[in-house]
């Protein structure tokens, strides 16, 4: 048996990083830009991890990192919903194509 | 010990402020939204004063905080701020039910700010940017019942954790060149192959969205306009002070080995920076969003210091930081004392300003100067300083654009005060009531515009801080 090559795995966390990238640029609805958001975040997650375990295995400074993030993530769409709810009283919308108050 | 409390004692000490803020907010439900904000604002005086106490220089944890006197030094400049911030925001503050949130969350921005600038590892780094962002969105959606603040506050939210995914994406590559995060260990490491371009021009993204270098803007105007008036000052001088401060020890001591590669996207993006601030600045009409793209060109002019990279850049950066927090922080103070008393934030509302309020119009008028960079006023120093850093590479071309654009940027900031001194309108605004802590910030942000722009010594003492780190 062999151990699956690092490049496959980083492969795997770009298209991932750019599935959330593209899920983010083209979906209107806020929360589904926010789960591409997370998509991102996770793939840089699977990029430390794998760095770590593949180059670097007597540190663990690479998956401290990803405990960090994943932590910090939750923070962050914690706020971002609340912020949408909100918009989503006073609008009664969460499209970010209706979201164009603020223009010019 | 002893040495734990001297380094960190900034960070304690604003904690220390945060929890109590807390505790007075829980043990006391009943007080005015005035009398909440003189009591906050004496905490962030004490916060002010106390960080001016001592200095220590230092690393704790292995490396991953590290202090010295310049690092108090910027620390100091921004407790300044806040402490303007918050004497400015009472106008805003005195009918808000939520006037000690509001307190409790631009703090805790503050302290993320800190951590970030004296973090020795990118983990601290992360950690302090996403400390100093995410409370920064809930104060952009602050005006809960306003469409647009909710608006703005998406907007903040949204963008700030997609530039901040290319950040991370930035670091796991850097981390897995340089198998480090200390930035001392990536520093002695990097050596320019693919893999890490790759992730300097991540984390380089990262930070032109924090800092709103065009080409990744769009957010700023937006949310400016937004937010709170309070909130759009403290993000356009405060939170960018304490990115450029980061940008500028990234670049020069983390990737300081990249520097053929980062001097290119540099003069790039300032120039870009320069021409569409300045361009988008002149048709509009809401003042925050003028003063939302007179900021970004002035990051421009800000990345033109930086561009020089040579022993004086860090020292001129932050003399000009300290100039630019003096006069943005007066002119939205203005703007922020009009709106909270009038509703009114078109420039056109402030046609014949003059005759009803002189002192108001002369406080904006001299800041706006400041902004400009015409002679008497520090603004002047600042950004001549700025374009004789960058122009030590050379680049003669560059500098003669940017200084062209300082022609142009004239253009729009008298506009101004044109409208307050010589039109009218039928519809005036009528004498508004300044209150005493509004007029002490913009009395305090005037002397400093004055005193920074007459006296040599401001500039010395922060030289000669930046020579010796």
């Amino acid at each position: 048996m062999t151990a699956i090559p690092l490049t496959h795995i980083l492969v795997l966390s770009t298209l991932l990083f750019f599935i959330g990238v593209f899920g983010f640029l083209t979906r209107r609805n806020l929360i589904a830009m926010l789960m591409g958001l997370e998509l991102m975040l996770n793939s840089v997650n699977i990029n430390f991890i794998a760095f770590n375990k593949y180059l670097y295995p007597e540190q663990i400074e690479g998956l401290g990192f990803t405990i960090f993030i994943v932590a910090i993530a939750a923070a962050e769409a914690a706020v971002a919903i609340a912020i949408i709810i909100n918009l989503f009283r006073t609008t009664h919308h969460i499209d970010a194509e209706q979201a164009d108050s603020l223009k010019y | 010990m002893t040495d734990f409390l001297h380094l960190l004692h900034h960070e304690l000490l604003l904690s220390l402020v945060i929890v109590c803020m807390l505790i007075l907010k829980l043990a006391d439900r009943g007080r005015s939204g005035s009398s909440w904000s003189n009591l906050l604002n004496v905490l962030l005086l004490i916060n002010f004063a106390g960080g001016l106490l001592i200095e220590a220089e230092g690393s704790l944890f292995d490396g991953m905080f590290r202090s010295n006197a310049l690092l108090h030094f910027e620390k100091n400049v921004l407790s300044l701020g806040l402490l303007l911030v918050g004497l400015l925001a009472t106008p805003y503050l005195r009918n808000h039910k939520h006037s000690a949130e509001f307190h409790i969350l631009i703090a805790s921005t503050l302290l993320g700010m800190f951590f970030m600038l004296s973090a020795g590892h990118m983990l601290l780094f992360y950690v302090g940017l996403e400390l100093a962002t995410i409370p920064l969105a809930a104060l952009a959606a602050f005006n809960l019942n306003r469409g647009e603040s909710s608006e703005a506050g998406a907007k903040l939210i949204l963008s700030s954790a997609f530039s901040s995914a290319f950040l991370l994406l930035g670091i796991s590559f850097v981390y897995g060149t340089c198998g480090s995060l200390q930035f001392e260990q990536i520093a002695l490491t990097v050596s320019g192959n693919p893999l890490q371009l790759l992730a300097f021009t991540l984390v380089f993204t990262g930070f032109a969205f924090k800092l709103s270098i065009v080409p990744f803007h769009f957010w700023t105007a937006d949310v400016y306009q937004g937010a709170p008036i309070p909130v759009a000052a403290y993000l356009s001088v405060i939170s960018k002070a304490a990115v450029t401060l980061v940008f500028i020890s990234v670049l020069y001591s983390v990737f300081g080995a990249l520097q053929a590669t980062w001097t290119p996207y540099l003069l790039i993006t300032a120039l870009l920076t320069i021409i569409t601030g300045n361009l988008f600045a002149m048709r509009q009409d809401n003042i925050k969003r003028f003063l939302a793209f007179s900021s970004i060109a002035q990051v421009g002019f800000i990345l033109t210091g930086i561009l020089g990279a040579n022993v004086d850049s860090e020292g001129i950066v932050l003399y000009f930081l300290l100039i630019y927090l003096f006069s943005n922080l007066a002119a939205f103070g203005v703007a922020g004392l009009i709106s909270a008393a009038t509703g009114k934030e078109s420039i056109l509302d402030y046609r014949g300003l003059h005759a009803s309020n002189p002192r108001l119009a002369w406080t904006l008028t001299i800041a706006l100067f400041s902004l400009a960079g015409v002679p008497p006023t520090a603004g002047f120093f600042g950004k001549l300083f700025l374009l004789t850093s960058g122009a030590s590479l050379g680049n003669y071309l560059f500098i003669g654009i940017a200084a062209l654009n300082m022609v142009v940027s004239m253009y729009y900031y008298l506009r101004i005060v044109k409208a307050m001194f010589m039109e009218t309108t039928a519809q005036p605004i009528g004498k508004i009531p300044t209150g005493v802590a509004p007029a002490i910030a913009l009395a305090l942000c005037i002397a400093g515009i004055l005193v920074s722009g007459l006296s040599g010594s401001f500039y010395e003492h922060i030289h000669l801080l930046t020579l010796s780190y």
